[in-house]
């Protein structure tokens, strides 16, 4: 068969997306669109006392790209820590989908942006203040650009 | 494989293909060379597809043009037409909000060029009410383009209705046939037009074919400069082979299409019974009568249409999406994809373009085709529902 515009890693994802669903008593939500196409990607986190992303789930409604940036970023974050799924970036998720059409770089952003939200929203939950996440994320790019 | 996506392109015709072979084979004169034999050959070769050609949409001999394409013809058309002197002066035109995109885009450059464009509404089916034309008509109005069915949507404008009303007012009237040659019929004496575009790929001809049917009396500037050929019309060295297929391919069509057409007409309400029985949340696009035979357009709630687009392709079925996703995946960035400008102009909301979808069938299509569409529908929409943020089941 001719290869479409997509790798396999991609198609992979595409087809058997990782962690798909929902998560009842996850304490950190976060759903985030995007305005040119349309996509929406929900992200469920549960995240344990010491800070690990204990599971992960997610919802997407999008194109071949979002959903599988979405699948591959649950993949990529799934038992880490805080910190370290913060360390994310889009490129990374591109880098493991072993590439995206340029038109559809995007979607990874999104994948990155719903990563933040759900964080926000479990920091919300905690009582804290979500800017934290802006911060630490800010740390963290600093951090690499020295 | 199954092939549903005939608006994009058909497959060629056997037959075709056999006429077009000596061409590239022995036959390979240059139309231009009168003084040796295999040039007048393939001068007589093209003249006779210019015959069948002419037939078909019921024109005369010499009021046919051969181009490359459905946008060449476009092209010719509306800047051939607007750079005569007598319309020095009228700076106004119009066309529809559903127009293809090469009359989408050269209306917008006549727009920097100083030109007002109407661009007249359609309602939820996609059809024009003559009454907004009547209205929309100055006297400054050079020239009137609306296209006879639509691609996307399936949608067949009266272009009769139309032709008269330009007519009336002596404005000339160019119709893009591109999609409807070949499945429905198109009399030029009947739309009352000065100028209509037709491609041989959407007829079971070859692709790099075309032609533009130009009245008699209807002066015309050509787009590019070089030799006497299509009467000075349309230089360069004509496309032989092509041409030639594009002639069998209109006899062919003349002979058969009332038949084949009647068939596609059963499959194509078959599909749109068997999706609207099995899928919850599909609404239906363009007019449910007057639209092309064979074509079923619609959307689905919830999903988004290159999603679609892929499962059906991993399942062997071929379609297109007016989604922005699918739009354009060849873009530099996502600033490239834009959402259908037919589905917004029908009133499906942006987000929900997103998850259209189009079938198209052609004269091969069969019905064992149409019930494997319908035995693979059901599970993919359920696997790309289930995996949406909003869908709740009833």
């Amino acid at each position: 068969m001719v290869k479409g515009p997509y790798s396999d890693k991609v198609m992979e994802h595409f087809m058997s997306p990782k962690n798909m669903g929902e998560i009842d008593d996850a304490n950190g939500v976060g759903e985030v669109g995007n305005p040119a196409c349309g996509d929406v990607m929900k992200l469920f986190l549960k995240i344990s006392d010491k800070e690990i992303v204990e599971d992960v789930k997610f919802k997407t409604f999008g194109c071949g790209a979002a959903i599988a940036s979405s699948s591959m970023a649950t993949e990529l974050i799934k038992g880490k820590k805080v910190e370290q799924i913060l360390e994310l970036t889009n490129q990374a998720i591109v880098d493991a989908l072993d590439g995206l059409p340029p038109a559809k770089i995007h979607c990874s952003v999104m994948a990155e942006e719903a990563i933040l939200s759900a964080l926000k929203d479990y920091y919300i939950k905690q009582g804290k203040d979500p800017k934290i996440v802006d911060e630490m994320k800010k740390n963290i790019e600093n951090k690499i650009t020295k | 494989m199954i092939y549903m996506d005939n608006v994009a392109g058909t497959k060629i015709d056997s037959r075709v293909l056999k006429k077009m072979m000596p061409y590239f084979e022995d036959k390979y004169g240059n139309p231009s060379a009168h003084f040796y034999p295999i040039g007048r050959e393939s001068y007589e070769a093209i003249s006779k597809s210019r015959k069948a050609v002419s037939t078909l949409i019921n024109a005369s001999f010499n009021e046919i043009i051969f181009t490359s394409s459905g946008t060449e013809s476009n092209n010719l058309a509306i800047k051939g037409i607007l750079s005569q002197k007598k319309l020095e002066n009228k700076k106004h035109i119009i066309i529809s909000e559903i127009e293809h995109l090469s009359i989408q885009n050269i209306a917008s450059k006549l727009l920097n060029e100083g030109y007002k464009i109407t661009k007249l509404k359609v309602d939820n089916y996609g059809c024009i009410d003559p009454d907004d034309l009547r209205k929309a008509i100055t006297k400054n109005t050079a020239m009137v383009s609306i296209m006879h069915a639509n691609p996307e949507i399936g949608t067949i404008q009266d272009i009769k209705g139309i032709g008269e009303i330009c007519r009336n007012h002596n404005i000339v009237f160019h119709v893009d046939a591109v999609a409807s040659c070949g499945h429905i019929p198109v009399n030029v004496a009947t739309f009352n037009c000065d100028l209509l575009s037709i491609s041989a790929q959407n007829f079971y001809g070859p692709k790099g074919a075309a032609a533009l049917y130009i009245k008699k009396g209807t002066p015309i500037s050509p787009l590019f400069d070089g030799g006497y050929q299509e009467m000075g019309i349309r230089s360069g060295s004509e496309n032989v082979p092509a041409i030639v297929g594009m002639g069998e391919a209109a006899n062919i069509v003349m002979e058969e299409m009332p038949l084949y057409s009647k068939k596609m007409e059963l499959l194509g309400k078959k599909l749109w019974e068997g999706l609207n029985d099995k899928i919850d949340f599909i609404h239906f696009t363009g007019h449910p009568k007057k639209r092309l035979p064979g074509h079923v357009s619609f959307w689905i709630e919830y999903i988004e249409g290159e999603s679609l687009l892929l499962w059906f392709s991993l399942k062997g079925i071929c379609a297109a999406s007016g989604s922005a996703c699918s739009s354009n995946i060849l873009a530099e960035d996502e600033e490239g994809l834009n959402a259908s400008y037919i589905l917004t102009a029908v009133g499906v909301p942006n987000d929900i373009c997103a998850g259209s979808l189009m079938f198209s069938m052609s004269k091969y299509s069969k019905e064992e085709d149409v019930d494997y569409v319908l035995s693979t529908a059901p599970e993919i929409v359920k696997r790309l529902s289930e995996m949406s943020p909003d869908y709740r089941k009833n």
